[in-house]
């Protein structure tokens, strides 16, 4: 597929977009919190990626390639909005900077369809979106998205290990938030 | 094993990445610790209710005006 895209071929970059948008869409959309601004996101990283072939290497494969483009797009719209990019609920670090749990309540629930409601889609919406952008991109990538932890490494320009640490602080601190919720529900 | 020390290891436990030596003491401390028990089992619901819930299609809108915007025709 890259020597077909490399040579301008359009139903390879129509498969190209066709097989990674939905990816670029969804981390596009969790790092913007805005659907207009994720879009534009999934634009400018297409209109990117279809000047920049002729500069791809291969060393890196195709979909990392393309995420790492909408990550960076992202990263500079959100840093020319000049908001505080830090959760305003930091969770209390032990001494390895990890997130200490402040509830231990049982949820008493079983994962499964029934009980994905509508308000329960918008308390998981809005748990991501208070993640600092390092620990979301990486959650999202790994935890939603489904890619292996060398894929997100190499998305985001981490190390392997980089991941797992932000991805334990992403889960610990949507465990806390999500314990609040189920205690009154 | 203590509390504290389980926590760092608890993620790659729940993915079925850590060796199998310090899963089975993770495994024993679990068997007489019910605050660890909780963590385990509310993180590894945490993390399948986002796979489950998590990912969103892209609208067919936004597809359309993308493929206008690569001028790649009609979006299947």
């Amino acid at each position: 597929m890259v020597a077909a895209l490399k040579a301008g071929d359009q139903r390879a970059f129509t498969e190209m977009v066709e097989r990674y948008s939905a990816v670029v869409y969804n981390l596009a959309l969790r790092l913007m919190n805005d659907p207009q601004e994720a879009e534009e996101v999934l634009q400018e990283t297409f209109i990117s990626a279809y000047r920049g072939l002729g500069n791809f290497e291969g060393r890196s494969r195709l979909g990392t390639w393309l995420y790492r483009i909408a990550y960076n797009a992202a990263l500079m719209r959100l840093r020319r909005r000049e908001l505080p990019t830090t959760s305003i609920d930091e969770p209390l670090l032990n001494e390895d900077g990890e997130a200490l749990p402040r509830q231990l309540v049982d949820w008493g629930i079983r994962p499964d369809q029934n009980v994905l409601n509508d308000e329960l889609r918008r308390v998981l919406d809005a748990a991501v979106a208070t993640l600092p952008p390092t620990l979301r991109s990486v959650f999202v990538l790994r935890d939603i998205e489904g890619l292996s932890t060398a894929e997100t490494a190499e998305a985001l320009g981490l190390t392997e290990t980089n991941v797992k640490v932000r991805l334990h602080r992403a889960r610990l601190a949507l465990r806390e938030r999500l314990t609040s919720y189920f205690a009154t529900h | 094993m203590h509390c504290k020390n389980l926590l760092g290891s608890l993620s790659e436990y729940v993915d079925g990445e850590l060796d199998p030596a310090l899963c089975a003491e993770i495994e024993r401390h679990l068997a007489e610790c019910e605050d660890c028990r909780i963590m385990v089992d509310t993180l590894r619901k945490t993390i399948i209710l986002y796979r489950m819930a998590g990912h969103r299609p892209v609208p067919e809108e936004v597809k359309a005006r993308l493929y206008a915007v690569l001028q790649l025709g009609t979006a299947p």
